[in-house]
């Protein structure tokens, strides 16, 4: 009987663990610098696969110098950085060849149609043209802007023209999608709709990585982000792990008649006690972020202070975004 | 080839204009020739002035140079709004390097569709020469064609550099004004550069248009010889090549920060 050879050279068995543990994208100290202006600051990231992965923080954090790095089109200037467990630099077309992008900005082509859009785009990746009609058509359904499919891109809405960019994102059948700020500048229900959607991929294995500045958009899609601010990382977790190590679980929000929130502040923290872990004051109300938010409210009003609302609410990731980038404006 | 990846692109976007350009590219020659060539010429010829052109008559003299002029004007004018188009308002070219596509290929892509235009461009003009009897020979006519397409590819590729430095289209108001119409009209086409002072003519024998221009007769109306062939040729693909270097530099520049 004749034996096939290679059959009796020991099958490299693929290790599941190694597999799902081999991180997707890994980065250590990765910088970012235009001349003199370090855009991102020597960051650690690794993103696993089946994720989906938040980076979260201000205008002017970093989040789409690392995206732009990720996705294989801007060289770090410095650190090490690997996706799928190649080097951007080497092989950028390799690596992009298997992601999709969703840029922050709209790059959809306004001189061709909308399933134009999809089927040239497909093309780049080498698919051949069967494949970028059927795939164009999947897509657009997959967004519901099926019929939609003939029309120019002008006559789209923002919204829309968002689904579109998703859709082309997906082209390739991508295991990563990159979406920067995907919903950015989208009404509630465009929002809505985009992340129902994000869902579905990442039901389907797509491993997600976006950056977002909208506490809800993290807390809703994201297994785990890292915050920036100022091109470093300044956390790290599950929205729950982080809520819980940089807020309390629940938030009261005081406000007074007159405007002297900021004199008010000592006697509130001396009524509360510790009830409230931290007391926060703004200009037109104080934050006392407790355990029970209820017990906390209930001491002050004991004590004889009485605000005329009284919101109580649970912690969000907003609480922790603001405790650790600040309440300064960033421009 | 990653390049070729966007044939169905650029065969997608020319679908959308070829009707026009093909009916201008016919119709502004056939404009030029008449006044110039015929209307003109019956003045230039009755002057007997035809000595200091060769002894041609002044339509055999103008219609060849037509070749390099439009080439020229066709090459910037496809180099400059659609490069700034696509960094800028489209981002077109930033959608495909999230792809596959290297700079490289977005650059070879967008340049072949420009050879694309220059070809058909030419070749329109060509039938046009033809029929105003200007060309008395298909292979001297073809080769005029293929210096027309490389003159216009010296003009396209450091358009494309310049274009790709631009953040706004102000620059190109300044480049059709001050490069354009100064090379349309001193580029030895209408009358021989030596007619100029001396230190202008030599300017004008600096430009690739010139080179092409001269060429361009030379193969139509004979009387080329292999070193003029050799040192125009030459001179063209010395601003292909030093264009292309600029071109990529700019490019990555700006597509790769």
């Amino acid at each position: 009987m004749a034996v096939n050879p290679r059959q009796l050279r020991p099958q490299r068995v693929p290790d599941a663990r190694a597999e799902t543990q081999e991180p997707l994208i890994r980065a250590r100290g990765l910088v970012k610098s235009f001349g003199d202006f370090e855009a991102v600051r020597g960051i650690d990231v690794d993103v696993r696969r089946g994720e989906a992965f938040g980076f979260l923080g201000p205008n002017g954090a970093g989040k789409s110098s690392t995206m732009r790095m990720i996705g294989a089109v801007s060289p770090p200037s410095a650190g090490e950085l690997r996706v799928f467990g190649l080097d951007p630099v080497t092989h950028g077309s390799q690596i992009r060849a298997r992601i999709g992008v969703c840029p922050q900005e709209d790059t959809i082509d306004v001189e061709l149609r909308v399933r134009e859009n999809l089927v040239v785009y497909g093309r780049f990746f080498g698919l051949s043209r069967a494949e970028c009609r059927a795939r164009a058509d999947e897509l657009l359904a997959f967004v519901s802007l099926t019929d939609w499919a003939d029309a120019t891109v002008e006559a789209l809405s923002g919204g829309m023209k968002r689904r579109l960019t998703i859709a082309r994102a997906l082209v390739n059948s991508p295991r990563l999608l990159l979406l920067d700020e995907p919903t950015t500048g989208l009404d509630p229900q465009a929002r809505h709709l985009v992340w129902e959607r994000l869902f579905r991929l990442k039901q389907q294995g797509v491993t997600l990585v976006l950056t977002t500045h909208y506490m809800d958009e993290a807390e809703q899609l994201c297994d785990r982000l890292v915050v920036m601010d100022r091109g470093k990382i300044v956390a790290e977790g599950s929205p729950r792990a982080l809520i819980d190590r940089y807020s309390t679980r629940e938030v009261t929000e005081l406000r007074f008649a007159d405007d002297g929130h900021a004199d008010l502040a000592g006697a509130v923290t001396d009524r509360v006690g510790n009830l409230a872990a931290r007391v926060e004051v703004l200009p037109d109300r104080l934050l006392l972020y407790a355990n029970d938010g209820e017990a906390a409210a209930a001491a002050v009003s004991r004590g004889g202070l009485h605000p005329t609302s009284v919101l109580v609410r649970r912690s969000s990731l907003e609480d922790v975004f603001l405790r650790l980038t600040g309440r300064s404006l960033v421009d | 080839m990653l390049a070729l990846r966007q044939v169905d692109y650029w065969a997608t976007v020319h679908r959308r204009v070829w009707r026009g350009t093909v009916v201008t590219s016919f119709v502004v020659p056939v404009f030029y020739l008449a006044a110039i060539g015929v209307g003109l010429g019956r003045y230039v010829d009755a002057a007997g002035s035809t000595a200091a052109i060769g002894g041609l008559s002044y339509l055999d003299y103008v219609g060849p140079g037509l070749l390099a002029i439009t080439a020229m004007q066709t090459a910037v004018f496809e180099s400059t709004y659609p490069v700034l188009a696509r960094f800028i308002w489209q981002k077109t070219y930033n959608a495909m390097i999230a792809t596959p596509l290297r700079v490289r290929d977005v650059l070879v892509g967008h340049l072949g569709y420009v050879v694309l235009r220059l070809v058909t461009t030419c070749a329109v003009l060509l039938v046009v020469l033809a029929l105003f009897g200007v060309v008395h020979s298909v292979a001297a006519g073809l080769g005029a064609v293929a210096v027309a397409v490389l003159v216009g590819l010296a003009f396209a590729v450091p358009s494309f550099a310049f274009s790709a430095r631009q953040e706004n289209d102000s620059g190109f108001a300044l480049l059709y004004r001050l490069g354009l119409i100064p090379m349309f009209l001193f580029s030895g086409a209408f009358f021989p550069v030596s007619q100029l002072p001396a230190a202008i003519a030599w300017i004008a024998r600096l430009t690739p248009v010139w080179h092409g221009v001269e060429l361009c007769r030379a193969l139509i109306t004979g009387g080329v010889t292999v070193p003029a062939v050799v040192g125009h040729v030459g001179y063209l693909l010395l601003w292909v090549v030093v264009g292309w270097w600029l071109a990529e530099r700019a490019f990555r520049r700006r597509l790769e920060r």
